[in-house]
């Protein structure tokens, strides 16, 4: 028992050190910084995270949270811009001829083509006319030009996060852009960086056999709730949202109340004050109202097969509640014995013993964990097996859980890694902030971050036989597995001339 | 452990399909005149102080060579309980016969899994895993290694592991085959995404099919791989003059040096291995074409060979490179995504390589109708390297972002390490980040004209699309450069498998 002791302390160790290293401070318009002294170089990581993700797309508008956070890169009413009460007329002009263009194209019945062309014309050219004052990527120029190192953004169905990392001469730089961004983003150029997001959705879903499964899984598994709804929105919904809903969506949810900023590197507290003058202007709103659907209990068994010609996978989840309920700690203990390396059970059994699977997993808070989710698993056949037996083989690890306690040793070894993992995540500017951010808004004090541990310690034998009985029924289940299905022939190419060159082997009929 | 899952490569891609980042993404090449905003008072931001850096000396390895000419880096760090290591041998997959190509795959998988002389890998995979500990076996085109990681009070017995593994390693034959079943169950699954396919068949285009640095394992070579394979690149590799160990981590120096003395000091000096050679001669130029009918989005990548680091040149072309493609800051992302919309994922390089050419790329992905359209217009932005001027404005603006960020190649102590194991690796004096900076800074309009002029030549570039050739319109002919020559992807499959796989076939 001395090894788990001796990393507890270690653990308590590292939360008292950074008990005297990090400042919280919710500003009066509800936005909470926090820093976290690190000084080991002269740089700082920030990650600013705001409580709104995809899962909050007005219905028809799926893919709106993302689509604001490519808008975050645009500028604002100073970065990116010749002369912005100009272009403020004219994108006040480019909303009005969409709107009109907008209203011709989704008429069911008389739709006019030539009125729809020259609404279409008008719309271009106030597009067109905009465009005249747009200094392009102002914003991440200056950004990069400054050493800004790993700018980027990401919108997941919980939230949407904004980050990168600088020499940190440059923190009040980053203070004056990140608050000017969130306070006054300008919806410019919006509808081609629209083209640009569907582009995104066409590579991550409908040219990715992995993207596709999880999206027509998703959509089985949920009938109500939003996580059913690929988070980079439907494309019909997504090619028809305007920088007028897009302006609407900012208004409700970027919030100050609903912002939490971590900035970790060589700031300290005296900081605090420079940084509270920026994002402590802007202003306040309400905070938006809680979700009010919650995900029906599942009544049936429900499978999805796609027929692609694209070799077998398999996806099968259940339901399974919120990062906010007691068991929480019970499934992160489940996904580790399941899935955490070569000892793991799935390892062990699917790619190790039975040689069914290149790779197989059972893992927690899919597609998200801020609303009841999905404890899933995923598995890769091997050449020559089939996504049933994957799916046989994964019940029969299912059942020996619900009706085996799991080893002590196996426990420990959750118990110990999960220390492990924490302290090792201490190692970097950009992921402490990260950590920070999201259990200062998670649990609205980032000590959690640690405090967790607490929770995991106390799981049991019984918790882990208690939970799995509880989730893992065939009503609670969905599951979906692509199946191999030939391509059509592919027509001859007309251009098609065998080369000679021993680089392009040109047999014909490619595949 | 919310943000910390252990998810593998195909779990990683599952739960990140639903996360969208904006990276490959966005800049300027000024189309407003570049001094417009000197007319006018200075922008907010440009008011806004910014004071010296902090001076920043991070302090280098302890470099230590052995008799047997084995090389230590050392890099104490004791902010957090835990000691990494790794122990780097040259010779990787480039260095294998043709036959026996996905060798290096099978030998770093199985140097683990099967374990030493005295604890079989399952034994091992139980032991460390109850100490949250790491050793695993890597290998790569040019190297293999073994590396661990653990809590600093474990140091004795998985370093013991390490140097175990190192000295006593037991390959066996159940997990060679596991391990060629892994292997064949990537093979028959790599024409599934059409990025797959483009990236192999962009390093055939421009390496050639056979080359070390092309080649792929087939079902055929990789069956035919044995335990005297592994059994023998060990021993021809593992020589302690092929060797860099690196250490980063909670330890004191002296102790640390004492233990690695004992461990390698007794190894028996071998062959140097020896340099890297081959003729590159690039892509045969050409539009090349793959069918895949199941997407409705084209990979476009044009490619043509690069340099390596060795080249003077190298400086200015990577403030070229950030001119063109860096960031968010460059012509072809402003064109192809920014103004025209016609991709989300664009991005080029002009590759440098350590030690062989890299290759030069130009990357976009556009729905199937507008391939002929976006590969016009990458290829416009090539041209323009040449045609078009570079500005005053755009060399500062590269370099801005080449030196102000500069910091991040060192700002931790396990990047000074793993940046010195690199230079230590590919013989390249341990000064070479300091002469990079000053090779940066040097960088004038003349450079980079005389380079552009020297280096891009689009006549020398080869064209590939991964397209669906039923919805593309526009056909790939009116590019007007010549007959388009389909690739065969066709996997190689043994008469025994296919039958096995039956219905499921393998495209």
């Amino acid at each position: 028992m001395t090894v788990p002791c001796l990393a507890q302390s270690l653990v308590q160790n590292e939360l008292a050190r950074f008990e005297k290293r990090v400042t919280v401070k919710v500003l009066p318009n509800g936005l909470t910084l926090i820093i976290c002294d690190r000084p080991e170089a002269p740089v700082f990581s920030y990650f600013t995270m705001v409580n709104v993700g995809d899962a909050n797309d007005p219905s028809g508008e799926s893919g709106i949270a993302h689509m604001f956070e490519h808008l975050a890169f645009k500028g604002t009413k100073d970065i990116g811009t010749t002369d912005y009460p100009a272009e403020k007329i004219a994108l006040a002009k480019v909303e009005e001829t969409y709107a009109a263009y907008d209203s011709e194209y989704r008429k069911r019945v008389g739709r006019n083509p030539e009125k729809l062309k020259e609404l279409k014309a008008q719309f271009d050219a106030a597009e067109e006319a905009a465009n005249k004052y747009v200094i392009p990527n102002e914003f991440t120029e200056i950004a990069e030009a400054n050493g800004a190192s790993g700018v980027n953004a990401e919108t997941g169905l919980d939230a949407t996060q904004y980050f990168w990392s600088m020499p940190s001469n440059r923190l009040q730089l980053w203070a004056y852009m990140e608050s000017d961004r969130i306070a006054n983003p300008v919806p410019r150029q919006f509808y081609r960086e629209r083209s640009v997001v569907m582009e995104e959705r066409r590579m991550r879903i409908d040219s990715n056999p992995i993207g596709l499964l999880e999206e027509q899984f998703l959509a089985a598994a949920y009938i109500a709730h939003p996580y059913g709804r690929p988070g980079v929105g439907w494309m019909s919904e997504l090619s028809q949202i305007t920088a007028t809903e897009a302006a609407a969506f900012h208004k409700k949810y970027y919030v100050p109340s609903n912002i939490v900023i971590a900035v970790v590197g060589d700031v300290s507290p005296a900081d605090l004050s420079m940084l509270e003058k920026y994002f402590g202007a802007i202003p306040a709103g309400p905070k938006p109202e809680p979700m009010t659907t919650v995900e029906p209990p599942q009544v049936a068994e429900k499978s999805v097969i796609l027929r692609m010609p694209t070799q077998p996978l398999f996806l099968e989840g259940y339901h399974r509640p919120s990062y906010l309920d007691p068991d929480d700690a019970v499934y992160d203990a489940i996904q580790d014995i399941f899935s955490n390396g070569r000892t793991s059970r799935l390892y062990r059994s699917l790619v190790e013993k039975q040689q069914i699977a290149a790779d197989a997993e059972g893992f927690t808070d899919f597609p998200g964990d801020k609303y009841p989710n999905l404890f899933a698993f995923f598995a890769v056949p091997n050449a020559g097996h089939t996504p049933e037996e994957m799916r046989v083989a994964i019940n029969k690890e299912i059942e020996k859980l619900k009706t085996t306690d799991v080893t002590d040793a196996e426990l420990e070894m959750f118990k110990t890694r999960a220390r492990a993992d924490l302290l090792r995540g201490l190692a970097d500017n950009q992921g402490i902030a990260q950590e920070l951010a999201y259990y200062q808004e998670r649990y609205g004090d980032w000590r959690q971050l640690f405090l967790q541990l607490n929770k995991i310690n106390a799981v049991t034998k019984a918790d882990i036989r208690r939970v799995a009985n509880k989730i893992f029924v065939p009503s609670n289940c969905t599951y979906a597995m692509v199946e191999y299905q030939p391509p059509p022939k592919p027509p001859a190419l007309p251009q098609a001339q065998p080369s000679p060159g021993p680089q392009a082997p040109a047999k014909g009929g490619a595949r | 452990m919310k943000q910390s899952r252990t998810a593998s490569l195909f779990a990683a891609t599952l739960l990140c399909a639903s996360v969208a980042c904006p990276l490959f993404a966005q800049v300027t090449t000024v189309t407003i005149p570049p001094d417009i905003r000197k007319l006018q008072p200075p922008a907010p931001w440009e008011k806004i102080p910014v004071p010296p850096l902090h001076a920043f000396h991070p302090e280098q390895p302890t470099r230590i060579e052995l008799k047997n000419g084995l090389v230590i880096l050392l890099e104490p760090d004791h902010e957090l309980p835990f000691i990494n290591g790794s122990i780097n041998i040259r010779g990787g997959s480039r260095d294998v016969p043709a036959d026996k190509t996905g060798l290096i795959d099978l030998y770093s998988q199985a140097w683990r899994t099967s374990g030493t002389a005295t604890q079989s890998g399952d034994q091992l995979d139980d032991l460390l895993a109850s100490k949250a500990a790491n050793v695993e076996t890597y290998g790569d085109i040019d190297s293999t290694s073994v590396a661990w990681s653990c809590f600093t009070k474990d140091e004795d017995q998985v370093f013991g592991i390490a140097v175990d593994l190192l000295e006593h390693p037991a390959f066996n034959e159940q997990k060679l085959r596991l391990a060629q079943q892994q292997e064949i169950a990537g093979i028959v699954r790599r024409n599934d995404t059409a990025q797959g396919i483009a990236a192999r068949e962009a390093a055939v285009l421009v390496y050639g099919k056979d080359s070390p640095y092309a080649r792929q394992p087939e079902i055929a070579t990789v069956m035919g791989i044995t335990l005297d394979d592994l059994k023998g690149w060990h021993a021809k590799t593992v020589v302690p003059n092929n060797i860099i160990v690196a250490v980063e981590g909670d330890f004191d120096l002296a102790v640390m040096e004492k233990s690695l003395r004992a461990a390698f000091g007794g190894l028996p000096r071998g062959p140097a291995w020896p340099k890297p050679s081959g003729e590159f001669a690039g892509p045969k130029p050409g539009v090349y074409f793959v069918n895949k009918t199941d997407i409705d989005q084209s990979n476009i990548w044009i490619l043509g060979l690069g340099t390596t680091r060795r080249n003077p040149d190298f400086y200015a072309l990577t403030v070229m490179n950030e001119i063109f493609s860096g960031g968010f800051g460059s012509r072809l992302v402003q064109d192809v995504r920014t103004k025209q919309g016609l991709a989300y994922a664009v991005f080029g390089n002009y590759g440098a390589s350590f030690d062989h050419p890299g290759i030069f790329y130009t990357i976009a992905m556009t729905k199937s109708a507008t391939t002929v359209k976006t590969t016009q217009a990458m290829l416009k932005e090539i041209h323009e390297l040449k045609t078009e001027p570079f500005t005053a404005s755009e060399l500062a603006s590269a370099k801005d972002q080449l030196l102000n960020s500069f910091i991040f190649h060192y700002d931790s102590k396990d990047k000074v390490l793993a940046r010195a194991t690199e230079l230590e690796f590919y013989g390249y004096p341990a000064d070479y980040l300091t002469k990079y900076e000053a090779g940066i800074k040097a960088v004038t309009l003349a450079d980079l004209q005389r380079v552009a002029d020297k280096y891009i030549d689009p006549s020398r570039l080869a064209i590939l699309v991964v397209g669906n050739q039923a919805n593309i319109g526009t056909p790939l002919t009116a590019l007007d450069l010549g007959p388009v020559r389909p690739l065969d992807i066709t996997i190689p499959m043994p008469a025994a498998m296919r039958r096995q796989m039956g219905q499921q076939g393998a495209q």
